[in-house]
């Protein structure tokens, strides 16, 4: 068992369980969850918190936040109207550096950023506000690199593994993230918030089936599924997962706890926690291959290109053979 | 009758922080040796030929104020903060200070209403304005005199696709057009985005090494030449044609709609544009241009 990270939680990064839950059953739902998962965080008693928000993205590879005390007004550029919320971090430099060492030596390009003023993330600062809200712990922020897909991710998240266990720490590992990511693209009432589909409401369902399961891998390989289905393509793919159970363990030996579903003015916001345990829904059999350092993308899905075209091969490259 | 007001030019007026850090204006707090002098020349190049002295507002419309939800207009008379960019952290931290006309900005936000898209004032004063907004304006106009509608981009070809990016662009451009005239003020466009828009993802030790420079790929320097080409010949109908085309193919950063909400401001200007400078940032394409209303303007009066 990973005793390393003793909880992963699942969560929301729109700010209205923060700013205003009071407007919408859902949304009071979703802040009732963060107030419950925040609890779950008190028992397990992390060291830390790292935060990998697919609101924060990256262009120059990785980013990690390692400003001690970042401090702002944060205003949310498409929500400004629910109001401003005023924040101070505590933020473990030390954890943060860790990461990007591990992760250079895992072939990532990778660095920290310390500069007063850095917009962080509506989904971070959310997410911080509501499971930490008096700096109990340091926390870490991860940025979500636009361009990275599977193996590069995978890579990531171990990096930090390495980084937690070469500082001795333990840590509650935190997805920022919607399920469907649908936003409505008309001005709404808080009362008749929905989720934008029917599609995508049934595919949040079976997540959220699988993941009250413990079944974290099996989410995590249905990845590419979930980007094509239920999420608006503004990144490579959808890695929330990947990065996730590349932390944890990639198998399905969790407790999971579904505290919240609800919709956030269109999206799917959920709550979860996950445990690792001995039981849960154990091992299976996994289309995707682990992968421990980041050699460049293998493109197995480009399906045209010729070894002479393509990227130097990676671990694993026979799968491109088979494509081409 | 009140005069009416008049679109006296606009610009295409890519945003890239490397163009602020490069040129160490006391705003920002990163330094730098220099780098994309080019690009930054045909920036001062365009500003001495703007009619300053006409100008009342700049409307700026930013691909970094991203609103999948509706057009915002920024509606607080003034801002001050710092801007620090989410990508490149190291060059650009910028204090800033602008004030807005928000009397011009509720017009354009009541003219698309009437058109029937959806649109929202900003009214938070904490609010912290885009970085794209702010290094448009600053590298058109360093001096910072003249009043700034921002709009924001509302993202359809991410919700949609590229086509219904185009259609509420171009009915926010008309929109724009009639609040414009309405106001009896005059006023310069700018369109913040960069064309071709494929990013390096690794970066040297040193941001502004210029032997490091050049366009990701040919092809993508291809298609930034084939619009410059429309642009130059004043074929501006034909160029927001192939936008949808362009945007997938050149990756470009066309597709927050502000090239296209600009020519349709403008009514599709058929005369030739002045392209001050072309050069890549990064990796991606880069054009500095003006299209003026003035008719004796030299680059319209070869044309003649
Ligand atoms: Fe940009």
């Amino acid at each position: 068992m990973n005793d390393t990270i003793v909880k992963g939680l699942i969560v929301p990064g729109l700010p209205q369980p923060l700013l205003c839950p009071e407007k919408n059953e859902g949304w009071q739902q979703l802040h009732d969850g963060f107030i419950a998962a925040r609890k779950e965080i008190e028992a397990a008693d992390p060291d830390v918190l790292v935060i990998y928000s697919t609101m924060w993205p990256s262009i120059l590879g990785h980013q990690v936040q390692a400003l001690p005390q970042p401090e702002w007004v944060h205003v949310d550029e498409l929500f400004h109207d629910l109001g401003s919320i005023h924040y101070k971090f505590d933020i473990d430099a030390e954890l943060a550096e860790g990461v990007v060492e591990a992760g250079k030596a895992r072939g990532l390009q990778i660095r920290t950023t310390a500069y007063h003023g850095f917009p962080i993330d509506t989904g971070s600062v959310v997410a911080l506000k509501l499971l930490n809200p008096d700096n109990e712990r340091k926390a870490i922020i991860l940025s979500s690199n636009v361009y990275s897909d599977r193996a590069e991710t995978i890579v990531y998240g171990k990096a930090l593994l390495d980084a937690l266990k070469a500082q001795g720490k333990t840590a509650a590992v935190i997805s920022v993230m919607t399920l469907s990511n649908r936003l409505h693209t008309e001005f709404i009432e808080p009362e008749d918030d929905h989720i934008h589909s029917a599609k995508d409401d049934e595919w949040n369902r079976k997540l959220l089936e699988f993941l009250a399961e413990g079944r974290l891998e099996d989410c995590a390989q249905l990845s590419r599924n979930i980007q094509k289905q239920i999420r608006v393509h503004k990144v490579v793919n959808f890695k929330s997962l990947w990065w996730m159970s590349a932390v944890m363990g990639a198998h399905n030996r969790y407790e999971g706890e579904v505290y919240a579903y609800a919709p956030l003015y269109g999206t799917g916001g959920a709550v979860v926690s996950l445990t690792p345990s001995e039981v849960g829904a154990g091992e299976r059999e996994f289309d995707e291959a682990d992968v421990e350092v980041y050699t460049g993308e293998r493109n197995v899905l480009a399906g045209t290109k010729t070894r002479s075209e393509g990227p130097a091969p990676g671990p694993g490259s026979d799968v491109e053979e088979t494509l081409t | 009758m009140s005069k009416k007001g008049r679109i006296v030019a606009g610009a295409l007026a890519p945003h890239p922080p490397h163009l602020i850090y490069a040129e160490n204006p006391p705003q920002n707090e990163a330094k730098s040796e220099g780098g994309w002098e080019m690009l930054r020349w045909g920036y001062e190049r365009l500003h001495r030929e703007l009619p300053w002295d006409e100008i009342d507002a700049i409307i700026v419309h930013s691909p970094h104020w991203q609103t999948y939800v509706g057009t915002h207009l920024l509606g607080v008379p003034h801002f001050k903060g710092k801007s620090v960019d989410p990508i490149f952290p190291h060059l650009f931290r910028y204090n800033y200070e602008l004030d807005v006309d928000v009397e011009l900005s509720k017009a354009i936000h009541d003219a698309g209403k009437e058109a029937g898209l959806q649109m929202k004032m900003m009214t938070n004063p904490d609010y912290r304005v885009d970085y794209g907004t702010i290094i448009s304006c600053h590298l058109a106009n360093p001096k910072w005199n003249k009043p700034i509608v921002a709009i924001s981009s509302e993202r359809s070809n991410a919700y949609y696709n590229v086509d219904v990016m185009q259609e509420r662009a171009r009915a926010l451009g008309e929109a724009t057009r009639k609040a414009v005239e309405a106001s009896g003020k005059n006023v310069l466009l700018l369109s913040s985005n960069s064309l071709s828009h494929r990013h390096f993802v690794t970066e040297g030790e040193l941001p502004e090494d210029m032997s490091k420079e050049h366009i990701t790929s040919h092809m993508l320097y291809l298609w930034d030449m084939e619009l410059i080409k429309m642009m130059k010949a004043g074929r501006t109908r034909e160029m927001i044609d192939v936008m949808p085309e362009f945007t997938a193919n050149a990756i470009a950063e066309t597709d927050a709609g502000s090239l296209t909400w600009m020519m349709s401001t403008m009514g599709y200007p058929t005369y030739p544009a002045e392209v001050y400078a072309y050069g890549s940032i990064i990796g991606t394409g880069n054009a500095i241009v003006g299209w003026h209303e003035d008719p004796n303007h030299p680059v319209r009066k070869v044309a003649q």
